[in-house]
């Protein structure tokens, strides 16, 4: 009984990424895309991963969804000359051949995986308790493996200083993306005005528990990054200039107090990015504080995408 | 059949699917897509893997867990740029084409460059 729960998301998921392939819009390829990302939710609630469900959902469908869909709609004119583009039967048997071949190969060793199957929980709980953090994913993400997460913020950094480059020169140092105008008595502005006080809570609730229940500070800052584009949208306020330096300032605070914490672990307790006993929580507090409007602030930009307007221009003149 | 291979099953499939489709997908954003659908592929299968190691009460190994919260936002980093760098290039040449101006295939005419 309890696998007709298992199999029919199952199913439901493979159907979506089937038809995300073979649709011949692309526009609603993306959109079956961001059904895709809803329904591996439930996906990771079943296999147990509540922490990973809400980065799906929140990055993987949301954020990455919005991004394909609306690049899907600006390049809706190439839609045409590609399809004449598209490869012949028998590269396309190749290529299924070859995917099969893949996915049998996977299977194969998915079935064989060892049992009793390897894991480091137990270490993770016995380490646990001097972290002071009682979501043992947060113990692995700020404490045993903080690199990591030191250098996953720096390459959303590293992402965001790449899609500013793609900039022409003439705007280098403007405004991100169009400037949006939406009916100021529209639904979305009216939504735009209601929603944000109470994302903000939500995104804000969701980084605080993290310390120990499922959520955390990447969760938390992509629902307060998206309460800032969907201002955004409905034409309320402007992106910054991203040659402001206070902006840049707050992009880079959180990685640079980290990685101030991480030296100061040379210091105090032998090792970069270690804490010293009894400090943990405090330290691990600070980080996340600082990492979270940083994140926010970063998610925000890089869906923002690259500047598209002088600095000078006024709003109402670069309005299309 | 427990939840982990189902789901295991499940992401093994995906990454065919996503193969499939950056493959046979002219359109590079189509390419992105795809890509993201091999990678949620990977994604749940080391969740399943997560699973597996369920002990002591936990739902699944957090070290696993912990590593897909990081792969998921790199892999939005890396789609987030692939996008931006696409759209430069539509901005710029006015097409997305990866074909290199040689007719894609010798025995069809290209009616994306007949038409320029």
């Amino acid at each position: 009984m309890i696998e007709v729960f298992h199999l029919v998301p199952a199913l439901l998921i493979g159907a979506l990424a089937v038809y995300t392939t073979v649709a011949r819009d692309t526009f609603a390829a993306t959109v079956g895309f961001i059904a895709y990302g809803l329904m591996l939710t439930v996906a990771w609630v079943q296999l147990h991963g509540v922490d990973v469900a809400l980065t799906e959902s929140a990055i993987g469908g949301g954020l990455t969804g919005l991004l394909l869909v609306r690049a899907s709609a600006k390049l809706r004119a190439t839609e045409a000359a590609a399809r004449a583009e598209r490869p012949r039967a028998s590269t396309r048997l190749a290529a299924a051949i070859l995917a099969a071949a893949v996915s049998a190969g996977l299977a194969i060793a998915v079935l064989a995986l060892p049992d009793p199957a390897p894991t480091l929980a137990p270490e993770v709980l016995a380490n646990m308790g001097p972290t002071g953090v009682g979501n043992p994913i947060t113990a692995v993400l700020m404490a045993f493996r903080a690199t990591d997460t030191l250098l996953e913020a720096i390459v959303l950094l590293l992402a965001l200083v790449g899609v500013w480059s793609l900039a022409p020169d003439r705007v280098w140092g403007g405004r991100p993306g169009p400037r949006y105008n939406a009916d100021p008595d529209g639904i979305l502005a009216f939504i735009a005005r209601v929603l944000p006080p109470i994302g903000i809570i939500v995104g804000i609730y969701i980084f605080w528990v993290g310390a120990d229940d499922p959520g955390g500070k990447f969760q938390g800052a992509t629902i307060v990054a998206a309460m800032w584009l969907l201002v955004l949208m409905a034409g309320l306020t402007d992106a910054p200039p991203i040659s402001r330096r206070l902006l840049r300032a707050g992009l880079v605070a959180g990685p640079v107090a980290f990685i101030a914490i991480g030296f100061a672990g040379v210091a105090t307790a032998g090792a970069f990015l270690a804490y010293p006993d009894g400090w943990s929580k405090p330290l691990i507090l600070v980080v996340e504080f600082a990492l979270m409007p940083s994140l926010a602030l970063t998610l925000g930009l890089i869906m923002a995408g690259a500047p598209e307007r002088a600095e000078a221009a006024s709003p109402r003149e670069a309005a299309p | 059949m427990n939840a982990a291979t189902v789901f295991g099953l499940l992401a093994t499939a995906l990454v065919g699917v996503g193969l499939y489709g950056f493959i046979v997908n002219p359109q590079p954003l189509r390419k992105i897509l795809a890509f993201n659908v091999i990678g949620s592929g990977v994604f749940l299968l080391f969740g399943a893997i997560a699973r597996r190691g369920a002990a002591l009460g936990l739902g699944g190994d957090p070290v696993p867990q912990a590593l897909l919260i990081t792969g998921i936002v790199v892999a939005f980093s890396a789609t987030a740029l692939a996008v931006t760098v696409l759209l430069r290039l539509f901005d710029e040449t006015g097409s997305t084409t990866l074909s290199s101006g040689v007719a894609p295939s010798a025995s069809e005419p290209d009616p994306a460059k007949a038409r320029e």
